[in-house]
Order: structure tokens, then C-alpha cells, then sequence
């Protein structure tokens, strides 16, 4: 007997499910971490950090740690203040008001307990380590602010010569935007607490201050070679850093070479130019020999940007019969002590897609940035949108609550119908598709809504200990950033377009330079899916490179969810130039006319014979140019850089089933389910991988992280055994599907995944937490909603009479 | 996390470990398998100047039965304990509670010797110790001795060990067909107790003839929660029982407040939890 196999197939490569090329190495970690770099005669850098949030430095004494073995050399803020220049902010929010100096290393004050004002370089990290215990100071404390209502006082100010702790209190009126017209949220607000027919609902609570806990430490390496400077860093924007090196420390960016070799994860953490980075270059310089800094976990948590930290005050009106009239957002937002790249923009991010899924005829939303003596807070996974989301997700629960209504059946009275796409919401936006009741429909399918209702109110019925809720969250969210011209109007200090190039080896490989720079994602996989697809070629013959500003001189970089929406697209675009010059060489080869080539497959043909070449075959014969189309540049390599015309929208709706141990208070998250629509997808593994972080991570809010601060301003949970991360153990098996939407505004029919399972799955679990246990009189539990937390809103219900 | 720096030693044996120890003075610091002392020196918490790996003295590790005895070496890992017959037959509520211990990593390398000596209050090793009555047998400069668990836990990381002291083993009598169980009560799914309790049973025809009830973190050491003991002996293990009985749970207990709990929620949770061990240990 024979066996037959089956005639290969061509399948496409957009839409497998490949695992990711790059894993093995990044798995080992036999790779190139920044870490792992090692150069001749190279130093190292250790920094030496204040344990006082705010104070005057009165004395540093560094002649004991210069005596240390091993020590070359330390410096204090005064030895470099000349040359340090202040940190970059690219979006100040504000343009009345000149943002603080930001310095990398402090010179006479300190504002925050981890900001540096010693660096002790030695001949290895064991004795820099060693020194920077040798290095005495005195910091003389001032009062430090930490609470936010405190701060607004100006009690004590932070910045003196702002006068003042607040930064900017930001606006948005969907009248004065033109977004909506009639009257404005604040008059629907007025009109409906006085009117019998109309309900006013208003809440107040946190957004938890969060770590953003990437697994790589930062670390940066410094090469000064002849006149050129090579950093390595463990960053998100390797681009950006370069131009923002140029532009604050004044270095030729000519002579300015900067890679982010592999990078473990940043989630927002390594957006940053931080000031480690000044440092290392400013010392490697100083002293003419390469430098490394790597962070220790604890100077990771205390001194890497934090994330979310609001006070927000909500407030929905409706009428009786559950139509929404107005949203308010009153958010202050935590800046800590200084401003990073996007501190202050962070929060305002939020403003633009606070109506949500929902047809609001007014929206107002009103945002103040207020300076502690803490960590500075910048972008975390999904930054501002997380903020925003749970807001409106938590606030339409609790309205449900008020009117006796399904909460999900009060959402689909109020959303966008799939027929009234493309839709300007009252943020501004105009979502150019979406389809939430297909989502919800499979959604609340593959969750047994029913029948989890039926039990709820079984437990119920039996006063059973532990008690079940539903928690919901239809979300939807803005990524894919972004339309530059949008960015300016904003204010924003850069643009949003990435850039790609392709370029055709001669023995018919492909190199693909994208100025997305991975650092986890899976790039290097998909954008070959893409190539190949595009360009006929095996996904094994497409090359991706990263990262490294000589090799990928353009790009914007890895956040907000851009990088196959922007840098994605960039690369199709790309490919269709190679193809389009490709075209030009196979019909002179084929002796043919250009408009009668058909291209498919890897193949130029022509149309209506079997005359045929491959793509390979046109690019080797475009490297040997003897016979080549006359007044045509010999080669088919091509460059694209593509700026979007619009935001992607992603939305989906999740499900979480949430028990309550009421005796305990203990939270169990039983089952999660989410139906994500993030248009066409290139890698259903990539894309479910990336909900399922995203997911632990918007879970994690919920339920452990929190990053907490003592009265003097000490982050007294600075590790890993107090700062609780869940692990896989702490997490159920999602349970995630998709229905597919395609975006407009891209040909390739994406939108950004990266953020999507943190944005929407926090109000999902703690609107589960709630429903479980609202019928004894608890209204909002704070998150991280921990046991004792929860136990106390019970043990507090009940002494108040239970439910009303 | 870079240490400050110290020697290494790895004695072949007993002897030339105290010798190590006794040589290094206060300076020195044992390392077992590295689960709590390691982030300690990295912390730069301690700096010892010599630090005595256990790991090379095969005595130390293993477990073995002599006679009414089951005998844990200090150096067995917990991944070991797990998977023995002797401590699955005779020492159920030891199973219990290190099944409870962080993940697989690290009960591949951290110990019983190691857990005991570390003395955390939020351990998991300590009231089951104190429960099954564990012997803990020490070597140092002035021979063996022999210390019950209710006299090894002197408080916050503070045991009867001296500074050259070893402890080499664990012994323990057999607790053979008691019924028991451990309710851990933590933060996230592989973390310290946040509160835990220990119970063993002995059953005879439905009524409890001897209780033996342990608690982990409500005092600077584990303790015995008495009073719910002598509330359960003589009693049917009903809910009602387990119930009333557990109502004293934090009687006597100095539960520590931190940013995890409070001591009132903590000394609520020994309540509920102790309720809820004596009932499963019931089955
Ligand atoms: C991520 C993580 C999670 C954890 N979760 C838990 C948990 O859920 N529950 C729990 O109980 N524990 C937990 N632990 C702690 C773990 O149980 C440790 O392994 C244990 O506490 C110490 O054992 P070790 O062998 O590693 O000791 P080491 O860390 O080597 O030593 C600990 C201390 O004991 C001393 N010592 C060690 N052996 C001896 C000896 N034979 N004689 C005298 N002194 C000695 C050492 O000098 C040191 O001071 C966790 C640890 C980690 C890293």
C-alpha cells in the first residue's frame, strides 16, 4: 500500500497561529540582555539613592567610598549638574507653566525617597555595590506630601518656584469641543436632580498606585568610541531616546548610536528616558571607558515610573428609564515628583475615550495634576484608558444598581449600535467600526450568563457563605498611536507614523527594518507572516531587525498598542513598493507589458499565458543588472513610513464570575470570559497571548497590586514578596474568543491588542466583587480589593443595618 | 542584589562544619538550601563574613524510621518530604502543610532544617512542628542535645539554636491514622500564611479523643490554640462542635498588624479557619 500525502496547499501566513520564532532565545535567555553585554575595560555604575522623600541635602561626604577597593571614581549632583540638563517631557498638558526641572541627579534637594544623588563607578558591580554604602550624607527632611487632597492644599510645595503643587486642572466639555450640542453635562447634571424622571448617580474612589513590574531590570551600557556614542538600553524607544539624547544633552545625534537589544518586558515601565541613562552616559564620558548600570529589583520598584494613581469622582445621570443623559469625570492624578516622558498626558488620555461604548449627549471631563513627593507616575499598560474604563464601567453598575436593572441590558440600551458605525463619540472620537452585540452575544454564551445568574440567586436564597457575582465590562479603547496631526493639536511634542523598510538579499532572503522596537511582543514573527505573505516568500527566509538606530534609523517605537496597526501597516505598504518595482523588472524579463503582469504567490506572470517568474528570480536578476529595464534603479529595496489617519478602537466584552467568601472575604475569580474584537488578526497565538497578559495584569489591579507609601513617604512595599504579583496559580483558565470587525482605517484591518486585556478586565472583576455581595449593603470595595478589605465593607454593611 | 562579600565553606561533615562555625565566631552564617537566607544577604540584611554550606554532609538528608520514630534530616528538601511513604503513612499533617509552601522551585531546594531554623512566624513548618510534637536534635561545640518544639521557638526568627549550632535532624512520633488538616490563609496562591492552622485528630467511634490544634503567624512564634483543644476532646466532630470549639481560636495569641492584616482580622480568620480545619481533618 501507498500512502498518498495531501497536495500541498498554500495557506496563508497572515492568520496562522505560528509559535513565536523569537522565544527559544528569549526563553534561555542565551541572548543579548543588555546585561549580558560585556565590552573591554568596561566599569560599572552604582547609584546611590535618597531614603527621604523630600529634604535638603545638607552634606554628602564621598572620600570613604573613593578609598573603596575597585572605585574609580564618584560623583555627586554637583560634580555634573553642568552637564545634566533636565529630563524630557514630551506632552506637558500645560502651556502656561514651565514644567519642573526634572533632574537625573538631584542636586541640593530631593523630592522623592529613590532619587539618586551619588553615582559610585567601580571596576565591577560587586564593588560599586560596596561603595555606595561608603558614600555619608546628611538630607535634611522636609515635610513631604503624599496624600493627594494634601498636596492641593499647598501646605508645603514641592517645586517652589511653581507656587504651587497642582500642575494643571484640564478640561474637556463635549460642547466646548464640539462633540455634542446641547447643553453641556454639567447642566443635564443640575437639571436632572431636580427633575422626578431622571436619577443622578455619583461616586468616589482610587485608582491604586501600580508597578509596573517588568522582568528585565533596567540596565544600560555606554560606549564612548572615538567620537561616537553607543548606548545600550533595556528601553521601549530606542529612537526616541536617541532624539531626545540629542535634543537635552546636546550630543550630534550623528554621532549618537542607540539599541535596545532584547528586552524582558516594559508594559509602559520602559517608556522612558530615565535618568540612569543621563548618568551612565555622562560618567562614561567623563571617564573615557564604557559603563554599565544594571537596577536591582528594589531600585526597579522604588525608581522606575509607577502607573495609575487617581482619586476619580464619577457621576452618571440617566433618566428612569435607564437612557444615559451625562458623564462627569473628576479625576485628580498623581504626577509624583517629577515629570517623565508622558507624565502629565497620561491621565488626560483617559478624557477622550471616557464616554466608552456609550451614546452620552453630554460629557464633561475635568482632570488635575498634582505633584507629591513620590515616584513619579508615567504610562502603565493601557495608561489612562485603564483609568477611564473603570470608571464609566464601575459608574453604569452602579446606576444599574440604583434603578433595579440588568446591568447588561442597561449597557445595550445605551451603546452604539453596529448599524450607527463610523460613530463620533462625546470624547471626540469617531470609532470607525465595532460590533458590540456580536461580541456580547458570544460572550455571554460561552459564560452560561443564565444559568450563573440562577445560581446567584440560589446562594442568595440559601445564605450560602460564599456568594456569587457577576462583574461585566464592555470596553472599548483608542490605540494605535497615532495620527500625528491629532498628536500636534494636542500638544503633544511628537508624531505618531512609524517606518519600515524591506530589503532583497540577492539570494532571495528578506530583511525587514521595522521602527517598532519589540520588547516581548512577538514582532519578529508576525512581520514576517506579513512579508512573507505579501512578497510570496517563506516565513523562514524574512529576517526582522530591531532596535538598533544604525540598522532601523527611524521609528517612533513600542506602546499604546501601535505596532502592527502603524508599524504593521508600514510594512505592507513597504511591500507593496517592492512589489510594484518588482513588477517593472519581471515584465522586461518576460518581455512583457508591466499592466499585463499579474503578481500572486511569489510569482509575476503574465496574464492569460503560463510565462511566469519568480520573486526570487527578480531580485537576483536585479542584483546582477545585466539585463534590466532601461532608466530603473537597480534595486527593488524599498522604505514606507506611515502615519495613521486615525486611532484604532478595539472593544470587547468580558464576563468574570466572582465568589465571595463572605466569612472570610476572600475573592475566588471562578471563570473569566472575554470576547476581544481587535479586527483582522496575523496571529491568532500572538494576539491571544497578549490577552491573556493583559488580562493578569488588569486582574492584578483588581484584586493584589497595590503600591503603598508610609507617611513619610517610604514605599514600604518595595519587594517582591510584599508586592504582590499573582501568578498563574492565582489566575483561572481564561476562556477567550473573538469576533472579527475589521478596522477601516488600515489595510491590513488591525487594531492594538497589547492593552486591551488590562483596560477592560479591572472594572469586570470588581463589578463581580461588588454584585456579590451589594445585597448587604456594601456599595464599593477599594482595590486592591484584598480579603481584609472586603471583610471589613461586610463586617461595615451589616453594622449599618445591611441592605437599605 | 549583589551580597556583600563572605567565604564559602562546604564541610563533608558534621564535625568540620561546627569547626567552620565555632572558627567564623558570630560572624558566620549557615546556608541550607538558600530559600530565606539568600534574598536576606541579598537585601544586604546580614553580611555574614563565612557562609557554611550545609550540602555537602550526606547524613543530614534523608528521611528514615527508628522506631516509633520517623527521622527527617534538617537538609531534606521539601519536595522530598512530599513524595515520602513514611511521612505519608505517620505524619499526614506534615504532608499537608509543606504542600502548601511556595512552588515547586523552591521546594526543590529549601528545607526542613532550613524552614525551622529561619523561625518566620509566617512559615508553615513551625506549627506543624509543634503540633506532631517534633524533637529537634542540635550539634554544636558542646555536643548533641535534644530540644522539644515547644522549647526551639523563642520568638521573631529566634530559636534555641546557638551561634555554632546545627540543627541535624528532626524526629518525630508517629501519628498514625490521626486525622488532620492544614487551612492556609494567603495573600496570593504561593505565599507565607497570612494566618494558617494546623490540626490532628484522633477519632475514636465518632468522638474526639485527643485534639492537637497549631497556629501559624498569630504570635511571634506558632503556638497551641489550648483552649480550642480541650473545647474538642470528648466531643462528636460536628459543625456545631468545630464551631463553638473555634471560637477560642485567638485566645492567647499576640496576632501581629501589618499591611496584609490586621491583628482583629487575623484573629477573626483563626476563628473561621480553625472551624473549617477541624471539620475537614474530621473528613
Ligand atoms: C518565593 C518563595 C516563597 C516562599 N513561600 C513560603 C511559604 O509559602 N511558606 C513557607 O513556610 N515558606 C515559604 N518560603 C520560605 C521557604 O520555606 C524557605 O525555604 C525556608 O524558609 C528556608 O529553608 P532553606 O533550606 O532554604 O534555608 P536557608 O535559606 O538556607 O536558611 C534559612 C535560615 O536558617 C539557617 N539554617 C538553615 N539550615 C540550618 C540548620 N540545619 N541548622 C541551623 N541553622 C540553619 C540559615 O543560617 C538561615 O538563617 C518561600 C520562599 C520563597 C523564596
Amino acid at each position: 500500500m501507498t500512502t498518498t500525502a495531501e497536495p500541498a496547499t498554500p495557506v496563508s501566513e497572515i492568520g496562522r497561529a505560528r509559535t513565536r520564532k523569537e522565544d527559544a532565545r528569549l526563553i534561555t535567555g542565551r541572548t543579548r540582555w543588555t546585561d549580558n553585554i560585556t565590552l573591554n575595560g568596561m566599569l560599572h555604575a552604582a547609584m546611590v539613592r535618597s531614603p527621604v522623600a523630600h529634604g535638603r541635602i545638607t552634606s554628602i561626604d564621598v572620600s570613604e567610598a573613593k578609598k573603596m577597593p575597585g572605585v574609580v571614581a564618584v560623583f555627586t549632583g554637583a560634580d555634573l549638574d553642568s552637564e545634566q540638563s533636565g529630563l524630557p517631557c514630551a506632552w506637558p498638558i500645560n502651556a502656561e507653566a514651565t514644567p519642573p526641572r526634572h533632574v537625573s541627579i538631584a542636586v541640593d534637594k530631593v523630592n522623592f525617597a529613590g532619587e539618586i544623588i551619588a553615582v559610585v563607578v567601580a571596576r565591577s558591580a560587586a564593588e560599586a555595590r560596596d561603595a555606595v554604602d561608603a558614600v555619608e550624607f546628611d538630607i535634611e527632611p522636609l515635610e513631604p506630601v503624599i496624600d493627594l487632597n494634601d498636596a492641593l492644599t499647598d501646605r508645603t510645595v514641592i517645586h517652589s518656584e511653581l507656587g504651587t503643587n497642582k500642575w494643571v486642572t484640564f478640561p474637556f466639555d463635549s460642547v466646548a469641543a464640539g462633540a455634542t450640542s446641547g447643553p453641556s453635562a454639567d447642566e443635564v447634571i443640575a437639571a436632572a436632580e431636580n427633575d422626578p424622571d431622571s436619577v443622578v448617580v455619583t461616586r468616589t474612589w482610587r485608582q491604586q498606585r501600580l508597578i509596573p513590574a517588568f522582568m528585565e531590570p533596567r540596565s544600560v551600557v555606554v560606549d564612548p568610541t572615538g567620537e561616537q556614542l553607543t548606548v545600550w538600553s533595556s528601553t521601549q524607544i530606542p529612537h526616541v531616546l536617541r532624539t531626545m539624547l540629542g535634543v537635552t544633552l546636546g550630543l550630534p545625534e550623528h554621532k549618537l548610536r542607540v539599541i535596545a537589544p532584547d528586552v524582558g518586558g516594559g508594559f509602559g515601565g520602559k517608556l522612558q528616558v530615565i535618568p540612569e541613562e543621563i548618568l551612565t552616559i555622562l560618567v562614561a564620558n567623563k571617564l573615557r571607558r564604557p559603563v554599565k548600570w544594571t537596577e536591582t529589583r528594589s531600585e526597579s520598584l522604588v525608581s522606575g515610573h509607577h502607573g495609575r494613581d487617581q482619586i476619580q469622582t464619577v457621576t452618571i445621570a440617566a433618566k428612569k428609564d435607564g437612557t444615559f443623559t451625562a458623564l462627569k469625570f473628576d479625576f485628580i492624578a498623581d504626577m509624583g515628583a517629577y515629570f517623565g516622558l508622558f507624565t502629565p498626558a497620561v491621565p488626560v488620555f483617559g478624557a477622550f475615550i471616557g464616554p466608552a461604548v456609550y451614546k452620552f449627549p453630554a460629557y464633561k471631563a475635568v482632570f488635575t495634576d498634582v505633584f507629591t513627593n513620590k515616584t513619579p507616575t508615567d504610562a502603565y499598560r493601557g495608561a489612562g484608558r485603564p483609568e477611564a474604563t473603570f470608571a464609566v464601567e464601575r459608574i453604569v453598575d452602579e446606576l444599574a444598581a440604583v434603578l433595579g436593572r440588568d446591568p447588561m441590558d442597561l449597557r445595550k440600551q445605551n451603546w452604539i449600535k453596529n448599524t450607527e458605525f463610523p460613530y463620533t463619540n462625546a470624547g471626540g472620537l469617531t470609532y470607525d467600526s465595532g460590533n458590540y452585540e456580536a461580541a456580547t452575544e458570544k460572550a455571554l454564551e460561552l459564560f452560561d450568563y443564565e444559568g450563573l445568574r440562577r445560581e446567584q440567586e440560589e446562594r442568595r436564597r440559601n445564605n450560602d457563605p460564599v456568594q456569587l457575582g457577576i462583574g461585566i465590562s464592555v470596553f472599548t479603547e483608542m490605540c494605535g498611536l497615532a495620527p500625528s496631526r491629532l498628536l500636534g493639536a494636542l500638544g503633544a511634542g511628537a508624531g505618531g507614523w512609524e517606518h519600515a523598510a524591506i530589503r532583497m538579499l540577492p539570494t532571495g532572503k528578506v530583511e525587514v527594518v521595522t521602527g517598532s522596537s519589540a520588547h516581548g511582543q512577538g514582532h519578529e514573527t508576525a512581520w514576517s507572516q506579513i512579508v512573507a505573505d505579501k512578497l510570496g516568500v517563506p516565513f523562514e527566509d524574512v529576517e526582522v531587525l530591531h532596535g538598533d538606530t544604525q540598522v532601523s534609523p527611524k521609528g517612533m517605537d513600542t506602546y499604546g498598542s501601535r505596532s502592527l496597526p502603524v508599524g504593521g501597516t508600514a510594512v505592507v505598504k513597504c511591500a507593496e513598493k517592492v512589489i510594484e518595482k518588482a513588477k517593472k523588472v519581471a515584465a522586461h524579463l518576460l518581455e512583457a507589458d508591466e499592466s499585463d503582469i499579474d503578481f500572486a504567490a511569489g510569482r509575476f506572470s503574465v496574464r492569460g499565458t503560463d510565462k511566469g517568474i519568480t520573486i526570487q528570480e527578480v531580485v537576483f536578476a536585479t542584483f546582477l543588472s545585466h539585463n534590466f529595464p532601461e532608466g530603473v534603479e537597480p534595486s527593488l529595496d524599498s522604505e514606507y513610513t506611515f502615519d495613521p489617519e486615525n486611532f484604532s478602537f478595539p472593544h470587547g466584552t468580558h464576563l468574570a464570575a466572582i465568589e465571595v467568601d463572605t466569612e472570610t472575604g476572600k475573592v475566588h475569580l471562578r471563570k473569566y470570559v472575554c470576547v476581544d474584537d481587535i479586527g483582522s488578526v496575523v496571529n491568532p497565538l500572538i494576539a491571544e497571548g497578549q490577552i491573556h497578559g493583559g488580562l493578569a495584569q488588569g486582574i492584578a489591579q483588581a484584586l493584589y497590586e497595590e503600591a503603598n507609601y508610609d507617611e513619610q513617604g517610604t514605599l514600604v512595599n518595595g519587594t517582591f514578596v510584599d508586592y504582590t504579583l499573582p501568578s498563574a496559580a492565582d489566575l483561572p483558565s481564561f476562556i477567550t474568543d473573538r469576533t472579527e470587525t475589521p478596522a477601516t482605517t488600515n489595510p491590513l484591518g488591525v487594531k492594538g491588542v497589547g492593552e486591551a486585556g488590562t483596560i477592560a478586565s479591572t472594572p469586570a472583576i470588581v463589578n463581580g466583587v461588588l454584585d456579590a455581595i451589594r445585597h448587604l449593603g456594601v456599595e464599593h470595595v477599594e482595590m486592591p480589593c484584598t480579603a481584609q478589605r472586603v471583610w471589613r465593607a461586610i463586617q461595615e454593611a451589616e453594622q449599618q443595618g445591611g441592605a437599605q | 542584589m549583589i551580597p556583600a562579600k563572605f567565604d564559602y565553606v562546604k564541610p563533608a561533615s558534621l564535625a568540620d562544619a561546627v569547626a567552620a562555625l565555632q572558627q567564623a565566631g558570630d560572624d558566620a552564617k549557615i546556608i541550607a538550601g538558600g530559600q530565606s537566607l539568600l534574598p536576606v544577604l541579598r537585601l544586604r540584611m546580614a553580611a555574614p563574613s563565612v557562609v557554611v554550606d550545609l550540602g555537602g554532609i550526606a547524613e543530614l538528608k534523608g528521611i528514615r524510621e527508628d522506631g516509633d520514630k520517623v527521622v527527617i534530616g534538617a537538609m531534606t528538601p521539601y519536595y522530598d518530604i512530599l513524595r515520602d511513604d513514611l511521612v505519608k503513612q505517620h505524619l499526614t499533617l506534615l504532608a499537608q502543610a509543606v504542600a502548601t509552601v511556595a512552588d515547586n522551585q523552591v521546594r526543590h531546594r529549601g528545607t526542613l532544617g532550613g524552614a525551622l531554623a529561619h523561625a518566620d512566624p509566617a512559615g508553615d513548618l513551625g506549627a506543624p512542628a509543634l503540633v506532631l510534637d517534633a524533637e529537634m536534635v542540635i550539634t554544636g561545640p558542646g555536643g548533641t542535645r535534644t530540644v522539644a518544639a515547644a522549647d526551639f521557638f523563642q520568638g521573631l526568627f529566634s530559636t534555641a539554636l546557638g551561634e555554632a549550632d546545627i540543627l541535624t535532624e528532626i524526629r518525630f512520633p508517629k501519628f498514625t491514622g490521626w486525622r488532620t488538616h492544614y487551612e492556609k490563609f494567603n495573600r496570593t496562591a504561593q505565599a507565607w500564611s497570612m494566618v494558617a492552622v494546623g490540626v490532628a485528630l484522633k477519632i475514636d467511634g465518632g468522638t474526639i479523643s485527643e485534639a492537637r490544634v497549631g497556629l501559624t503567624n498569630m504570635g511571634d512564634r506558632p503556638l497551641r490554640a489550648t483552649a480550642v483543644e480541650q473545647a474538642l476532646v470528648g466531643q462528636q466532630a460536628t459543625a456545631d462542635v468545630a464551631k463553638a470549639a473555634a471560637a477560642h481560636a485567638a485566645e492567647g495569641t499576640a496576632a501581629p498588624s501589618d499591611a496584609d492584616a490586621a491583628a482583629d482580622y487575623r484573629e477573626h480568620l483563626a476563628r473561621v479557619l480553625t472551624g473549617r480545619a477541624v471539620l475537614a481533618a474530621a473528613g
